[in-house]
Parts: structure tokens; C-alpha cells; sequence
């Protein structure tokens, strides 16, 4: 893979849900393959419910751990509004992979703003390659609404192309996600992973 | 086998490979998980100061005699460590001392975005910029052999994308130092003016051996390319340059201060076009003109935010990408918000009840500036508040004081507000301070502190009362309030604004994050609802309104059920809670 070919990755949600984990997850798959890697997660006061990105980007040399607009090959969106809100990070012939859950944002949540209601419709026509599906329903489904980022991970390992099996990745989640909660990790993963 | 990790968790192996004896720190972003790595390793001391200067003289006193020390803080974290920095760079160490300062251009939690390049200039001291994690466990190792052999503390200086980015590390061995005998030397260590003066010289002189250092070290190193285009920067622009201008000839900046002046020179020399790109302050590039060499630099780019790969390609190659694929419209933002069943809630649901003018200060608390709550003032810097409260009554008069109250954490008010609330004892202020008592540094991640009976590696320790220290302060009036328990709280603060000594009132409830236990939700009855709108005043984020005219609901899946809402509501049988 020459410097032209970092393939770069975006993961897109809201403080709480868990992408810092998926990022994890994701970039030590990535290792096992042997690739160069770059990771760059913000923490911090976006931890407390507000929107929060993390970035991957892989090959055989990696210099920026930042994406520029116009440049990701996979958005994951763990909310409706931020997988929205990620897309002009989108290169063209990119896929966009979107948990259709709305998560009211405080202005939202007090009504002095609206949640946009025509962002389902504005992906499915905006010409990128576009998974929607209910994330949150296939992580309750699993047992606990905790586990979407597993979902979200299972979901782009099934459609990164990178031939992953699923074994691999289960035990790379067995490395990262406490004893305790493994079980539903795993589950959620699956259910992801078998969702498209 | 080379790991992933963080350029936090290799400043932390790099200190433990260097042999480190000692890391004091405080925390604050994005500096924090340097402290909580280097805590995971037996062999090594590791400790939260209560603020960062004790945290740099913990290490100071260590490299003194003789072990290897690392401070670690914040950009702001150095201001408040800036006195003992100053003076130690004229005395010097015996063993390595490290002061890790974690910048954050583009301010992602911050209140500013000062340059502390700056600072370490200022205080005469090497200053390295790594530019990813190898880089940092590296650098960490170099800043120790350079603070040996020029008897310097010296200046590491990550910024928020380095800190918190991952990327590839090979993890070494731990080298072990002889610890030397300690042996006393006051006219090295005494700072009085007949000692300080010739340190001054040694200072000097010692700069001057640091720049001839500078132009030899490999930390500075030519990248030859293309003539045409020649760019000197240092820490994460470096990447940023590779990946934009990948023909670029590069002079890459390890060692930033002091500057190596001829390879400055040189590689001036040899490009057509000379670029100085760095984040923020002008640090290099002034430097480098005032030594006549023609630059482009703040003339293109900000001295504002962080700069990006595309920002470059977008100045220096006109490339402007326009997006594939937007939403034509704007979409709502979506700000960070107190969490639901946060015990902060409850105290700005009271002070906002009482309509008075709240002095805040840093922490989870400050999002109670936020709408609806919007019951803050004003927020400057840790432990600011309570000398503002008294500022504010010296101007406007006891009245206003009584109107008035100071709002500080309690990891804030250890780090810097005991001092403030001395000030109002002494100089006979009336203010009325509120410690949010929530048994944890919360902002930053949830760290120990002296109230909370553990140290960083999670061991007991003595854990400090706030009521005694407060008491021991000279206030008289102290009173301690669950901040749920809206009726009492507001009691108390209506008695204690009206009196004319000063008081302090203990919000004490615990973080909810620490609760983690799930309490069964709450539930909105939209058949006894009133629509008086008065739940979705405290902005829990559970609440949410559905419409004009219609009663609002809780979503299950985000109430904690900490029964706020239930107390605001005050109307039997509305909000009940499921199961009950
Ligand atoms: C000088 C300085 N050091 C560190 C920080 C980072 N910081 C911001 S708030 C905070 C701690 C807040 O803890 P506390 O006062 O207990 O409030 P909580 O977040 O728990 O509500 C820290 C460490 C800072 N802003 N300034
Ligand atoms: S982390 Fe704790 S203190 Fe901070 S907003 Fe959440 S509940 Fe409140
Ligand atoms: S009980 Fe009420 S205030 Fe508390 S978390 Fe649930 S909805 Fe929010």
C-alpha cells in the first residue's frame, strides 16, 4: 500500500456510547493484519453527552492520525444526527454505516431546537453507499443497550472487506471488554456482524 | 511486538524505562492518563498533588536528591506551577526532572489555548516536542539525559493530538540508576541573592551549551526532498506536513527551544520557498526572522485553533476539496451536558430558585452555565470564585454580597480555594462559598483526591474532612446539605446569604457515576401532568418535551431514577417511580 492508500476510518456518536471502545477494538484488528496505525481519540468535555469522533486511518505507513473532509473511506455512526452530522468527512464511493437512533440533543430535549426529521430519507438519496439499520434494538436484543458499539464494530467487520473472520475478532473483544460482560459483547458483535 | 497506545501511556513507559522514581501530577486534560499509566507500574512512586505546583516541587525535591522526576499537568496546570519552575531552572537538579506540559490548541476542554512553548522559553529551559507515541516514549527518555548533563528541569510539550492519539510502540526494558548519596549543597539550593545571582550566570552560559547541543542532536533533523518547498515545524504538525506535502524538504524540530540556529540557516539556504508552520503562538518563526532569515508563516496561517493536513494543502497547494456528500442545512449541536442524576443539579436548580449571581469555577459544574440551567456568572480559572465573590462585595457592598455566592468542586476548592476563603475570613467578607461535595475529581475522568481516601494507585489513604478544614479556616457558619434535598438547601442558603459573616454550605451527594447501580426509572403520568414545564428546567437529559400542550416523558433507557424530578415536580402521583 503506498502513502496514496491510508484508508481511514470515522466513527461518529455521542459521549456515552461507547466509540473510544470500538476504536480500540477496531485498530487492534487492524494490528493483527499488520498494518500501520493511527488512532486519534478526543476525550474530555465531550465525554458528558455531547458529540465525540474518533479516527482511525491504516496502510502501510501512516503520517496523520486526522482525516480530512472528503477523505474517509467508512463512517460509522452510532446516532442518526451524528452519522449526519460526520458525512461530509465522506470520499466520494465512500459507505456510511448509521444506527437510525435519535438521541435528543439538549436544545432538542428542551424544545428550543428540533431533531431534523428527514435525515433518514436525506441519506438513503444522498448517493453514498448508506447502511441504516436499529443498532440499539439488535444491542437490547443481545441483553443490554451497552453493547451498540459491539454491534456498530460487528457491522463494519462485516463489511470492511478485510476479510476478517469472526473468530478473530471475538477474541480480540475478549482482550478489550471485561469477563463480566463478554457474554453480551460477543452477542451484540454477532448480531451486528449477521445484521447486512 | 510493537503495541498501540496513546502518547499519554508512552510518556508513561518512557518515564518508567528511564528509570523514573518519582511522577507528581494533577490532573486535568489532556494530561490526565499520563499519571494513571505511569501508576500501574510497582516499581515506580506515582502520586495526585493537590495542584500542580506542589505536584513540580514533589518532583523538584525528588530530583534534588538525586532520583529521576516527571511533573505532569495541563497547559494552565504550568501557570500555576510557573514559581517554583522559574527559580529551579536557576538552581538546577541533581537527578533528571521532566516537567510534561499537555497544550490544547483548538481548546477541547479548555479554557484557553496558551502556548507554553513560551513558558519554556521563559524560563530558559529546553523545551521537546514529540510528534506521536514512539516519539513521546522516546523524547521522555532524551529529556532525562539532557536534564542530567546540563543540570536543567526540561520542558516536554505535547498538545491534545498527540496526548491522545494512538499509535505504534515498541516497549524496552527499565534501566535502573545508581541513586547517589545525597549530599547537601545550599549555594546550589538556596535561593538567596548571593546564590541565585551566579546561577543567573550558570543559566546563561547553560543556554549557550544547549544551542551549539541543539545543532548537533538527531532530536533536530533534516529531511532533504524537493528545493522548492522548505517547511521547519515540530510536535503533530510534522505528520501533518508529511502527509499534505509529501515533497516537501523538512526541517523537523524536535528540540524547540532553544532553536539550532545554523540548521536553521542551512536549510534555509538550500530551499526556495521557506515556511514555518506551527499551532498557535508565532514561537518559532519570531525566532527565526529575527534572525534575518525571510519566512512565510502567521502571514498564512492562524494564530488561533489547531492547524490541519487539509489546512496546509488548502494554503500552501490552493486545494480546496469540496464535500462529496452534506445536509444542506444546519444541524443542531449538541453540547455536553450534566448527566442524569447528577448531584450538581440539584444545587443550580436551588441557586437559579433563588435568583443569585453565582461565581463559578472548573468542573462537571461548569455545565450548570448551560441552558435551561444557565445559573452561572462567571468561570476564569480553578479556584477563582471565591476571591471574585470578594472582589464583587468590595465594589458593590454587602448587599450584593448577600446576593451572591462562590460555587467550587471539591477537588477545585483543595486545589486552589482554601486560599480565597482564607482571604474572606481575614479581610471580614460575607461571601457564602457551596462546595459540591461529590467524593471524586469528576471533569477529567474521575480521579482521588485528598477527600476521598485513596491515592492514585488505588490505596488507602487519610482522607482530609472538608468540614475541619473549613472550620480550621475561621468559618464559623458550615452546614452540610444533600444538594437533592431541594427544601433544606434552600433554607440554609437563604440564612446563611443573609448574615454578614462569611459561610460555607457542603452540597454532599455522590457522583452519579460512582453509584452506577441503576435505581429503576421514572415515569411521567400525562393524565395527572399539569404542563407546567417546570421537570424540563433542570435539563436532565432523560426529560424530554414532546410538544406544546403535552405532557414531557423519561425515557426509561436514560433515567437513573435519582427522583429529582419527582421534588421539582412536587405534585403527587405525576412522577412516579416504575415499580413503586
Ligand atoms: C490549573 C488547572 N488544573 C487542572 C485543570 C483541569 N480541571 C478542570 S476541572 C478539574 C477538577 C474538577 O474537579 P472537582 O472540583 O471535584 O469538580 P467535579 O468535576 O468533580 O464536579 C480539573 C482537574 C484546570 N482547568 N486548571
Ligand atoms: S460525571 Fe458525575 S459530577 Fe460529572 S456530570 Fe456526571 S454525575 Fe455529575
Ligand atoms: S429521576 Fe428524573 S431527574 Fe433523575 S434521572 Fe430520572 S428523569 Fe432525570
Amino acid at each position: 500500500m503506498a502513502q496514496s492508500e491510508v484508508k481511514s476510518i470515522l466513527i461518529a456518536g455521542v459521549g456515552g456510547q461507547g466509540t473510544v471502545l470500538t476504536a480500540r477494538v477496531l485498530s487492534r484488528l487492524l494490528l493483527q493484519k499488520g498494518y500501520d496505525i493511527k488512532v486519534s481519540e478526543i476525550h474530555g468535555m465531550s465525554q458528558r453527552g455531547g458529540s465525540v469522533v474518533t479516527q482511525v486511518r491504516y496502510g502501510d505507513k501512516v503520517h496523520s492520525p486526522i482525516i480530512a473532509p472528503n477523505s474517509a473511506d467508512d463512517i460509522i455512526g452510532f446516532e442518526l444526527l451524528e452519522g449526519v452530522r460526520a458525512l461530509p468527512y465522506l470520499k466520494e464511493g465512500g459507505t456510511i454505516i448509521v444506527n437510525e437512533q435519535k438521541i435528543n440533543p439538549m436544545p432538542v430535549v428542551i424544545g428550543k431546537a428540533t431533531y431534523p426529521d428527514d435525515l433518514k430519507d436525506f441519506l438513503c438519496h444522498c448517493g453514498a453507499k448508506v447502511k441504516l439499520f436499529d443498532a440499539h434494538l439488535l444491542a437490547m436484543e443481545a441483553g443490554n443497550a451497552k453493547c451498540l458499539n459491539m454491534v456498530m464494530l460487528g457491522a463494519w467487520a462485516k463489511n470492511a472487506g478485510l476479510e476478517f473472520n469472526e473468530e478473530e475478532c471475538l477474541n480480540i473483544i475478549a482482550n478489550n471488554v471485561p469477563q463480566k460482560f463478554l457474554n453480551v459483547n460477543i452477542d451484540g458483535f454477532k448480531r451486528g456482524y449477521h445484521a447486512f | 511486538m510493537k503495541q498501540l497506545m496513546t502518547g499519554n501511556e508512552a510518556i508513561a513507559l518512557g518515564a518508567w524505562e528511564a528509570g523514573v522514581n518519582v511522577v507528581a501530577a494533577y490532573p486535568g486534560t489532556p494530561s490526565t492518563e499520563i499519571t494513571e499509566n505511569a501508576a500501574k507500574y510497582d516499581e515506580l512512586y506515582a502520586e495526585w498533588a493537590p495542584n500542580e505546583k506542589v505536584a513540580l516541587e514533589v518532583a523538584i525535591g525528588a530530583a534534588i536528591t538525586g532520583g529521576r522526576a516527571m511533573a505532569c499537568m495541563k497547559h494552565v496546570g504550568v501557570n500555576v506551577a510557573m514559581d517554583p519552575l522559574l527559580t529551579v531552572a536557576f538552581s538546577g537538579i541533581e537527578g533528571g526532572l521532566v516537567l510534561i506540559t499537555a497544550d490544547d490548541p483548538g481548546m477541547h476542554s479548555s479554557q484557553n489555548e496558551q502556548d507554553n512553548r513560551r513558558l519554556g522559553r521563559f524560563a530558559k529551559i529546553p523545551v521537546l516536542e514529540p510528534a506521536d507515541s514512539a516519539e513521546c516514549r522516546d523524547f521522555v527518555k532524551a529529556a532525562f539525559v539532557i536534564s542530567e548533563t546540563f543540570d536543567t528541569p526540561v520542558m516536554l510539550r505535547l498538545t491534545t493530538r498527540v496526548a491522545h492519539s494512538q499509535s505504534l510502540v515498541e516497549k524496552g526494558e527499565r534501566v535502573l540508576r545508581e541513586l547517589p548519596p545525597y549530599q547537601k549543597n545550599p549555594q546550589k539550593y538556596v535561593m538567596v541573592p548571593a546564590n541565585a545571582k551566579p546561577r543567573h550566570t550558570v543559566a546563561e552560559e547553560r543556554l549557550l551549551k544547549l544551542k551549539a547541543y541543539s545543532d548537533e542532536t538527531e532530536l533536530n533533523r533534516v529531511e532533504k526532498n524537493s528545493a522548492a518547498i522548505g517547511v521547519i515545524c515540530s510536535g503533530i504538525v510534522y505528520p501533518y506536513v508529511k502527509d499534505a506535502l509529501p515533497d516537501a524538504s523538512v526541517l523537523k524540530i524536535g528540540l524547540s527551544n532553544p532553536l539550532p540556529e545554523q540548521k536553521i540557516r542551512d536549510f534555509a539556504a538550500s530551499v526556495k520557498t521557506l515556511y514555518v508552520i506551527e499551532e498557535l503562538d508565532d514561537v518559532m518563526e519570531e525566532q527565526i526572522r529575527a534572525m534575518g532569515i525571510k519566512t512565510h508563516g502567521k502571514d498564512i496561517f492562524s494564530l488561533e485553533g489547531e492547524i490541519f493536513p487539509e489546512t496546509i494543502r488548502e494554503k500552501l497547494c490552493d486545494e480546496k476539496t469540496a464535500p462529496a456528500y452534506r445536509y444542506g442545512k444546519e444541524l443542531v449541536v449538541r453540547p455536553p451536558v450534566l448527566c442524569a442524576g447528577c448531584p450538581h443539579r440539584g444545587t443550580f436548580y436551588v441557586l437559579k430558585q433563588a435568583k443569585v449571581n453565582v461565581l463559578g469555577d472548573i468542573g462537571c459544574y461548569t455545565l450548570g452555565a448551560l441552558p435551561p440551567l444557565g445559573a452561572i456568572d462567571t468561570t476564569i480559572c480553578m479556584g477563582a470564585g471565591i476571591g471574585m465573590a470578594l472582589g464583587m462585595e468590595k465594589v458593590r457592598g454587602k448587599d450584593f454580597a448577600k446576593q451572591t455566592v462562590a460555587v467550587i468542586g471539591d477537588s477545585t476548592f483543595i486545589h486552589s480555594g482554601i486560599t480565597g476563603l482564607i482571604d474572606a475570613v481575614y479581610n471580614n467578607g460575607c461571601t457564602t462559598t457551596i462546595i459540591l461535595d461529590n467524593h471524586i475529581t469528576a471533569m477529567t475522568g474521575h480521579q482521588q483526591n485528598p477527600l476521598t481516601g485513596f491515592t492514585v494507585k488505588g490505596e488507602p489513604a487519610r482522607k482530609l474532612q472538608l468540614e475541619t478544614i473549613v472550620k480550621g479556616l475561621g468559618i464559623d457558619r458550615v452546614s452540610v446539605v444533600d444538594p437533592f434535598d431541594l427544601k433544606t438547601f434552600a433554607q440554609i442558603l437563604k440564612a446563611d446569604l443573609s448574615t454578614e459573616e462569611p459561610s460555607v454550605i457542603i452540597a454532599r451527594r455522590p457522583c452519579e457515576l460512582l453509584l452506577k447501580g441503576a435505581k429503576g426509572a421514572c415515569y411521567i403520568n400525562p393524565e395527572l401532568c399539569l404542563r407546567c414545564g417546570k421537570c424540563l428546567k433542570i435539563g436532565c437529559p432523560a426529560i424530554e418535551k414532546t410538544g406544546v400542550g403535552k405532557a414531557p416523558i423519561i425515557r426509561s433507557e436514560l433515567c437513573v431514577g435519582c427522583g429529582l424530578c419527582q421534588k421539582v415536580c412536587g405534585n403527587d402521583g405525576v412522577i412516579t417511580k416504575v415499580g413503586e
